[in-house]
């Protein structure tokens, strides 16, 4: 074995020195996302997001809370303000660097927790099948028939406004359909000759779904979920938007725009940013999301 | 092509219950005892065990439910704590402005998509193609509650060519179809369109992309068939598919519009939802919420009902 491996690379070196540090496949799909300049950008954008929301106590020009009744609603491009101030007199560029930490969590951790949960439960209707998948699958058709910004209305209504509320209703919202995948791509791999293999060679339930299924299944769903961001940032910051996520005087790009409604009139400009940087992330999640999946339809 | 209808029907009767049972069952996530939105918070034992006996707060919850589906049934929703109004007349008056609304958004959304998205699979790669792309993208992408804003900002406050809140010229009650209504509708259905132009584009785009490719349309054009003739087979193809995506994207309308009212004060049920959430009125939530499901379900069932229609092959499946 290490003289036909030592044979090929005296041969052609080349290639098993390029193959090397990709040969994995999620190696390949990174390799492949680097040539994508749509998605690059979109990733570049979204590191810089972060970043800001990781440092902002450190980069950001004010503080967050601090309102000042003599300079409210200054327009951008003021004096000590670049981006001017909210209707409290807080500086509104701080606003946003430290609102990007609250949208960013409340968008994104509801689909880590759909994402972890819902691949769980879809490994066990697929593996399991029979009536557990029955039972499964057919109550999460129910929460099929609710449109998802309805679903999360609800849920966040009834358990009241907040936070952590509005990213469990989240969370419910996205669950089914991470499962649906999950479980599809489930029966599916189970059936594989390997898998029988694996069972008639006495591996546990849970080792076969650790060792042959879950890699398989991974995949499909970390797509799926990654195209599910840009949809949680702005149902979550629609939910802060409405009254029923962050409450004030949190600095959120959601709740930011409806408190700064009133100034539509007087500042138009200063009015729209918090969205503005609402689209913004969301549409670099939805490009980066384009990215990865073109770039994990390469064949293994 | 009977049996499937049948089929399709059964298969929506344990839906439409789940979902009843799920409206139901928001009560009971919701933190704190209903009765404090009604009784005065000094009131006496006896009075709020009266008041629990007279909403039969005080029975087995799945009692309560059979009780309460019964009702429904009957087309009884029970009544509004905040108002003491029936839920089902409140619930219908605002069902009507949001279903013009949504109609309306669909209508405009998924004509242009069409259009847009069938240019773009009859030119991959060219400048239209690109055009299309962005629109889908930005379509998904942008925080409809926000775009409502921008365009407020911009046609109303910037230009002052519409006017920005309600469905009507000041103190008009309900809807007409005369211009000065139509002047309230035409901020509300632009913002909310953008959502299904974006997803019926880049549906339509690769559904035409996808059959031009294929044989049958190179024999038709060897056979030497116009493009017309060709383009009636494209759109047949692409037909069911687009009709079932644009099912799903009226009822998404229907419960996303929440926030777009919410914007424009359209009286909808986005703006029935808002008051029964901050009033914290259970039964017109649990209502609103039931109505509007139970409409999704029934739209879905229409869908499925004419997909034969266009394919056929479908009922047979």
């Amino acid at each position: 074995m290490n003289t036909a491996m030592a044979a090929v690379t005296l041969i052609d070196p080349a290639p098993a020195v390029a193959a090397a540090p990709g040969r994995s496949y999620w190696g390949l799909v990174l390799r492949q996302l680097r040539r994508d300049p749509v998605a690059m950008t979109a990733a570049i954008v979204l590191l810089l997001l972060v970043a800001a929301a990781l440092l902002a106590p450190w980069i950001s020009p004010a503080d967050p809370y601090k309102a000042s009744m003599l300079k409210r609603l200054l327009p951008p491009g003021s004096p000590g303000h670049w981006l001017g101030t909210d209707e409290l007199g807080r500086d509104m560029l701080t606003r946003l660097i430290y609102g990007g930490r609250m949208s960013l969590v409340i968008g994104v951790v509801p689909v880590l927790a759909a994402f972890v949960i819902g691949t769980g439960i879809g490994l066990v209707a697929g593996y399991v099948g029979g009536w557990v998948n029955m039972a499964i699958m057919r109550t999460l058709d129910v929460f099929y028939a609710f449109p998802s910004v309805l679903l999360a209305v609800a849920i966040a209504g009834a358990l009241g406004p907040g936070m952590s509320n509005s990213m469990i209703a989240l969370t419910m919202v996205f669950i089914p359909q991470v499962v649906r995948v999950a479980e599809s791509v489930t029966t599916q791999v189970r059936h594989l000759d390997y898998v029988d293999a694996a069972r008639l060679s006495g591996d546990s339930a849970l080792g076969i779904i650790r060792h042959h299924v879950l890699g398989n299944v991974i995949g499909p769903v970390f797509v799926y979920a990654t195209g599910l961001v840009s949809v949680s940032m702005i149902l979550a910051s629609g939910l802060s938007f409405l009254g029923l996520g962050v409450k004030p005087p949190e600095p959120e790009w959601g709740l930011m725009l409806n408190t700064l409604r009133s100034a539509i009139y007087s500042q138009p400009l200063l009015a729209a940013l918090p969205g503005a940087m609402i689209f913004v992330t969301s549409m670099a999640f939805n490009l980066l999301a384009d990215g990865i999946r073109s770039a994990m339809d390469i064949k293994r | 092509m009977l049996a499937y209808f049948l089929k399709r029907l059964l298969a929506t009767i344990p839906i439409a219950l789940g979902v009843t049972v799920v409206s139901f069952l928001l009560v009971y996530i919701a933190p704190g005892d209903p009765l404090n939105a009604i009784a005065p918070a000094d009131a006496p034992a006896e009075v709020i065990s009266a008041l629990r006996a007279t909403y039969g707060l005080d029975r087995p919850m799945p009692v309560r439910y059979g009780l309460w589906l019964e009702r429904a049934l009957h087309g009884d929703l029970g009544a509004s704590i905040a108002s003491g109004r029936s839920v089902v007349s409140e619930v219908l008056a605002a069902v009507s402005n949001t279903l013009l609304l949504a109609g309306m958004a669909a209508a405009v959304g998924v004509t242009l998509g069409c259009v847009l998205g069938a240019l773009a699979g009859y030119r991959v790669g060219s400048s239209i193609d690109r055009v299309a792309s962005a629109v889908s993208v930005v379509g998904v992408s942008v925080p409809h509650y926000w775009l409502g804003l921008v365009l407020t900002i911009v046609f109303s406050v910037k230009l002052g060519w519409l006017p920005a809140m309600g469905a009507g010229p000041g103190d008009s009650e309900g809807w007409a179809w005369d211009m000065a209504h139509l002047r309230h509708l035409v901020l509300p259905a632009a913002t909310l369109c953008v959502i299904p132009m974006g997803i019926i584009t880049r549906t339509v785009r690769a559904l035409v992309a996808d059959t031009l490719n294929q044989e049958f349309v190179v024999s038709l054009r060897a056979r030497g068939l116009p493009a017309s003739r060709i383009f009636r087979h494209v759109a047949k193809n692409a037909a069911p598919t687009v009709l079932a995506v644009t099912g799903l994207q009226v009822g998404y309308l229907m419960g996303g519009s929440i926030l777009v009212e919410t914007v424009f004060a359209w009286p909808g049920t986005g703006f029935l939802l808002n008051t029964a959430i901050f009033q914290r009125d259970i039964p017109l939530l649990q209502g609103t919420i039931l109505v509007l499901c139970l409409f999704f379900v029934v739209l879905n069932l229409f869908v499925d009902m004419l997909q034969p229609w266009f394919d056929p092959r479908i009922a047979r499946a």
